[in-house]
């Protein structure tokens, strides 16, 4: 063990202010009590706050038995409101991501003036907060704005309808694609996409056979993430919907309405549904990220 | 490739002209079809309505906006937005530290699982979180009833606000640090431990400082996540005025009143605090990307 080069020092400290020898410990880790103490709190303090939660959704959604846990879900409104949640991540989801390519494609693959900028603009929705964002599509669409003549004489129902809550759904969601694909795209550079050119693929040829296969992986990440805060957006569709029964109801909203009708175990038999979404993105993010971590790698660092 | 490679390709195609060029000329299609689609989509969604709420507030005109900005009640929910938002991240900077440290430097039984579930909060919607942490809290939770036999009220409170935003923060803070402390080369930990530091010194003189960007940034976000917040807080505060009302909550209130420009100028404000602290958060990542080559 003399031979050990990090040993030496020690020996360098006077006999006298020795410490009496003890277990070896490696001077770039801790203690092993240090180390499972820490260890312990993480756990605990992870555990209190992140999994109690959760536990506690599921435990509620079912303290009152399958009966009142069916009834929540199946009833009409409860339904409703599964069909409109689902709808509008159908939309919201698919326009996301057609921009979020399109985006990457272009600031991934040229240099232009003001890439930052636009970089940081992409961001600026998640900044926001969720019930600014309903609020500026109130203001913008809402009975007392300009447009409103214009959309009364089209009979075009924006605020307190479906699309509104499309609209806030798409802006609380923008940058989950963009700026997956983004970090991504700009690792990969434009050698294959070159490649392909040269060898006379057109662009179109280009994008489904050479870069698409390439990012798709990144792709279905952003997709999943994009999908578990479309359908579980609460703010900025609480502000725009009107709370119409049945009609503007999310899943969301859904709970918020059992909940303060003290329908505890209704409320939290929608929310368990979420919950059991959230869950699922999480294994699937879990998966991609340790079966494609190297094709994922550039996106993780942000 | 190298550079010049890459010009040489990039120049094949077409010779560039001289003088200002908006792009630099490129084989690759498609870059007015795809720029032109994207800053489309950013204006119609983003940037016009974004612009229309600057609009309405700047039409009150600064008397009537500062009124209102001004008004107890506003000043109140801000505040109180801003203080339980502070602690929050504070919260997070210590723990949000300690979980990243765990998950990149120990090896224990679980570590994979611990990871997934830091994502938790990403996934779960507010208002789900909400009401489970509504009840985990409040006098009859499993937590809430606990705390009760200390004297402690935790659901209803201004406490229970930073519970639920520690919650939404929590990952902000480990999944900025936690990079970076996988990129930490362990040479410099050695050299440390060799030139006589012991494990305290190393960790709060060289890696705290390295660590240093990574935590500032994580907690900015956090920051900037827990002000705007609304649903998973309005659930377990009691939204009583000037005590545990929060801005976002006021907004909503303003809006069911009818009262338009209220909400507007409040709308306003945390708007701005919101570019602020997009443009903090820039900052901080140019410098440490200048301090450290690495952007967190």
């Amino acid at each position: 063990m003399a031979s050990d080069p990090l040993a030496a020092p020690t020996s360098l400290v006077p006999a006298r202010n020795r410490p009496a020898p003890k277990r070896r410990v490696s001077p770039t880790t801790e203690r092993p009590a240090v180390k499972y103490t820490l260890i312990g709190i993480a756990v605990l303090f992870m555990a209190v706050i992140l999994l109690l939660p959760l536990l506690t959704v599921f435990t509620q959604a079912l303290v009152k038995g399958p009966g009142v846990f069916m009834k929540a879900i199946t009833e009409p409104d409860g339904l409703a409101a599964i069909r409109l949640t689902l709808l509008v991540a159908v939309i919201a989801v698919p326009l996301n991501l057609v921009f979020g390519v399109a985006a990457a494609w272009a600031i991934a693959k040229f240099e232009f003036h003001g890439k930052a900028f636009l970089i940081t603009l992409i961001d600026l929705p998640f900044s926001v907060s969720p019930v600014v964002a309903g609020l500026i599509y109130v203001l913008l669409f809402g009975a007392n704005s300009m447009l409103a003549p214009f959309l009364n004489s089209i009979n075009l129902q924006i605020v307190f309808a479906v699309p509104g809550i499309v609209l806030a759904t798409i802006f609380v969601t923008f940058p989950f694609i963009a700026r997956e694909l983004i970090p991504l795209m700009q690792d990969q550079g434009s050698g294959d996409e070159e490649a392909a050119l040269s060898l006379g693929a057109s662009g179109w040829q280009t994008f489904w056979r050479v870069t698409l296969p390439n990012i798709r992986w990144g792709l279905l990440y952003g997709v999943l993430l994009c999908n578990a805060r479309a359908m579980g957006e609460f703010g900025a569709v609480s502000v725009i919907s009107g709370h119409i029964r049945g009609v503007t109801n999310t899943m969301p909203l859904q709970i918020e309405i059992l909940y303060n009708e003290y329908n505890f175990a209704g409320a939290f038999a929608v929310a368990s549904l979420l919950a059991l979404l959230a869950l699922v993105t999480l294994i699937f993010k879990t998966i991609l990220e340790f079966r494609f971590g190297a094709e994922l790698a550039a996106s993780k660092r942000h | 490739m190298t550079r010049s490679t890459s010009q040489a390709i990039s120049g094949a195609g077409a010779r560039p002209r001289p003088g200002w060029h908006f792009a630099k000329p490129s084989v690759i299609p498609g870059f007015g079809l795809t720029l032109g689609f994207a800053v489309t989509y950013l204006t119609l969604i983003v940037l016009i309505p974004l612009a229309g709420l600057v609009l309405k507030a700047s039409s009150l005109g600064f008397e009537q906006f500062w009124k209102i900005a001004s008004d107890q009640r506003t000043v109140a929910a801000l505040t109180t937005s801003f203080g339980s938002s502070l602690i929050a991240a504070l919260v997070n900077v210590v723990f949000g530290v300690l979980v990243a440290w765990v998950l990149v430097r120990y090896s224990f039984p679980g570590r994979r699982l611990l990871d997934a579930v830091v994502d938790l909060p990403f996934a779960l919607p507010t208002a789900v979180a909400g009401i489970a942490l509504s009840a985990l809290y409040a006098p009859n939770g499993w937590i809430g009833s606990l705390a009760g036999h200390f004297g402690f009220k935790i659901a209803y409170t201004p406490a229970g606000i930073v519970i639920a935003l520690i919650f939404v923060g929590l990952p902000f803070m480990v999944r900025t640090v936690q990079p970076v402390l996988e990129e930490l080369e362990a040479e410099i930990e050695e050299a440390a431990a060799t030139l006589g530091a012991n494990r305290f010194q190393t960790i709060s003189r060289v890696l705290l400082p390295r660590l240093t960007p990574a935590i500032l940034t994580g907690f900015a976000l956090a920051f900037a996540r827990a002000v705007g917040e609304y649903g998973s807080v309005i659930f377990i505060a009691a939204n009583i005025p000037y005590k545990s009302e929060i801005a976002p909550l006021l907004i909503v209130i303003r809006l069911e009143e009818f009262n338009q420009p209220a909400a507007a100028a409040i709308g306003a404000v945390m708007l701005v605090i919101a570019f602020v602290m997009l443009l903090v958060i820039n900052l901080l990542q140019a410098w440490s990307r200048r301090r450290f080559g690495n952007g967190v």
